[in-house]
């Protein structure tokens, strides 16, 4: 973690002996009176929308409310509820089946167009904002757009197949379709990713591939042994942030399909919704968005635990 | 590229041919390159090209096989006709309000917070650097329901008041993008400025910030592409029609009638012009921003 620079070293020389001595109390005071102030908003933000919050949701989690009647106590009850509600187990399925079958072909496919655009090629900036545009678009427009893209009678999709004399697929209507429907919309917004992939290319020395070019090293020996490994805090990073998001992916389900056809993308942050705000259990809404929160904290600290074996850094202590 | 096509260039020529082989090499791999990029470039583009086009046919037209990519008699009266349906003004002023009251938020509380993180020392800021870090990596779903409470008891909802009022304090991405950004300073100005008795307010203001531009701009971009492109704070806490925003009246008319694709179509690319000309005015902080969110934490 990066501290600012310690205070002894940027006191002036030339101040003379009496006042450094007296004077760092004063305004060392009120600096920290300062610092406490400046960063008042962000405390109370952290207690009113993050640990209040938390800890009335753990209140939730024993109680059986509709937000209408008095709450009433039914101790694990609700954990009951979820471990026999097969919907429940569903949506996990469909979650985990868009998160990781999802994320590594759009990492997969935002590296490989940030490796085609970090060569010089003319038009470069041209190249990125059309690959960036789709990631700025409001996500309802998107699916909107999408909802008709996949129509199985006139949509884009479905009109390339046959015009390449395969059969039209029904994607949002099958319930074998309707979750790599979803996948291949997400590999149109990887944008931001290829974006910070280019920005991680910037850091691997030229010096370092010119030197094995001439050792002989080919164009793959060079990729997996000197770009992919300085590479890989950035894929790293791109992989914890791409899971987290696609574990709670929302919006497209809840604008397109509303998480039919026969539950097949019903996922879990559609399913804490409709228990939430279309049900109003909001003790059972309160406990599944608990397991979902547990589920992402785990597999964030696997990640950080697994990270050890293949991420390389290049100024580790 | 070079070093392998001159290995098997002939062994007399080795000092005369290389470099134009490998030109020539590098400049054919450049043209397959073109090749691939503008396809994979036309596909990502035709979801947008079938939105625009959508938008302008008539309703018959949108049926017709195979699909007119660029109509006949293209109707842009179509756009008089979705803004006569649909509030598109009133959605369009709720966005822009929400969006610039929330931006203003973060770029206020991203820069008190962020120099307080980055440039000041108190007892504690560690601790509240930890928190920071904390709260980036919390799913944010664990605070749906109770938060919903909290404003339902506050009567705040169907106001838009829980749409951007918690900018005000601070969102912990934007405000570790800030003090990223501000630990980069040099330190001499404020230093000087400090032994002068300068206070702690008059220098963020008079020196630190004038110095931030390129992060102001990113958080600010970023901060007011996310406030006009939620959708499930609107659809939570908003229930009067004319106090939807643009996506959620979007997705209002879409889910009701959404067999008009070209009404639809046109409705989506209103939606869409704000953000456009956001991107396109922004364009290069738009990069610098991505990059500075996404390599300044490792």
């Amino acid at each position: 973690m990066a501290v600012a620079t310690p205070p002894a070293a940027t006191v002036p020389a030339t101040v003379p002996a009496t006042v450094r001595r007296r004077r760092p109390s004063g305004v060392q005071l009120a600096e920290w009176r300062d610092g406490w102030l400046f960063a008042l908003p962000f405390i109370l933000g952290v207690l009113i929308f993050w640990v209040g919050p938390m800890l009335y949701s753990l209140f939730l989690v024993t109680q059986d409310w509709d937000m209408l009647g008095t709450p009433k106590f039914v101790g694990l009850g609700n954990l009951r509820l979820i471990l026999e509600d097969p919907l429940v187990f569903k949506s996990l399925l469909n979650t985990a089946y868009y998160t990781f079958i999802g994320v590594p072909i759009q990492l997969t496919l935002a590296l490989l167009l940030a490796l085609a655009l970090n060569v010089p090629l003319r038009g470069r900036s041209i190249y990125r904002t059309i690959f960036y545009l789709p990631a700025i678009t409001p996500v309802v427009a998107s699916a909107v757009v999408w909802n008709q893209i996949f129509n199985a009678d006139f949509g884009v999709f479905n009109v390339v197949l046959r015009s390449i004399g395969l059969p039209g697929v029904k994607w949002l209507f099958e319930p074998a379709a309707a979750k790599p429907a979803f996948i291949l919309m997400s590999l149109w917004i990887i944008g931001p990713q290829m974006v910070i992939f280019l920005a991680g290319l910037q850091n691997v020395p030229v010096e370092l591939l010119e030197a094995a070019q001439i050792d002989g090293a080919s164009t793959w020996q060079r990729f997996f042994s000197i770009t992919l490994p300085i590479l890989s805090p950035v894929i790293f990073f791109n992989l914890i942030i791409g899971i987290i998001a696609s574990l709670q992916v929302f919006t497209n389900a809840f604008v397109m399909t509303n998480g039919g056809p026969q539950n097949s993308t019903l996922f879990m942050v559609l399913y804490v919704y409709l228990n939430g705000f279309r049900l109003f259990k909001m003790g059972f809404a309160a406990t599944l968005a608990w397991m979902l929160f547990w589920i992402i904290m785990v597999f964030t600290f696997l990640q950080f635990k697994l990270s050890g074996r293949w991420v390389y850094y290049e100024t580790k202590v | 590229m070079t070093a392998t096509t001159a290995d098997s260039a002939p062994a007399k020529e080795v000092t005369r041919t290389p470099k134009l082989i490998g030109r020539r090499r590098t400049s054919l791999g450049h043209g397959i390159l073109h090749v691939a990029l503008i396809v994979w470039g036309i596909t990502f583009l035709v979801p947008l090209l079938w939105m625009l086009s959508t938008s302008l046919k008539t309703s018959g037209q949108v049926f017709i096989l195979p699909v007119q990519w660029i109509p006949k008699n293209p109707q842009w009266s179509n756009y008089q006709e979705i803004f006569k349906i649909l509030p598109l003004t009133s959605f369009m002023r709720n966005s822009l309000f929400v969006t610039a009251m929330g931006t203003l938020g973060t770029v206020f509380s991203s820069l008190l917070v962020g120099y307080s993180l980055a440039r000041l020392r108190w007892p504690g800021r560690e601790v509240v650097f930890a928190m920071l870090v904390a709260t980036m990596m919390l799913p944010g779903i664990v605070t749906l329901i109770p938060t919903f409470i909290l404003y339902t008891r506050l009567g705040w909802v169907d106001t838009f008041l829980p749409l951007f009022v918690p900018s005000w304090f601070g969102t912990p991405f934007y405000i570790f993008m800030m003090r990223q950004f501000m630990i980069g300073l040099p330190y001499e100005l404020e230093e000087a400025a400090r032994i002068d008795g300068a206070s702690s307010i008059r220098i963020l203001t008079t020196i630190i910030v004038p110095l931030c531009g390129p992060a102001i701009a990113a958080v600010a971009i970023f901060s007011a592409l996310a406030h006009y492109n939620d959708f499930l704070g609107p659809l939570i806490y908003l229930s009067t029609n004319d106090r939807f925003t643009i996506p959620l009246g979007l997705q209002w008319y879409a889910g009701r009638y959404g067999n008009f694709w070209h009404l639809v179509m046109a409705a989506s690319t209103v939606a869409l012009v704000p953000v456009m000309v956001l991107f396109f005015v922004a364009q290069r902080y738009f990069v610098r921003g991505i990059v500075l969110s996404g390599l300044g934490g490792r």
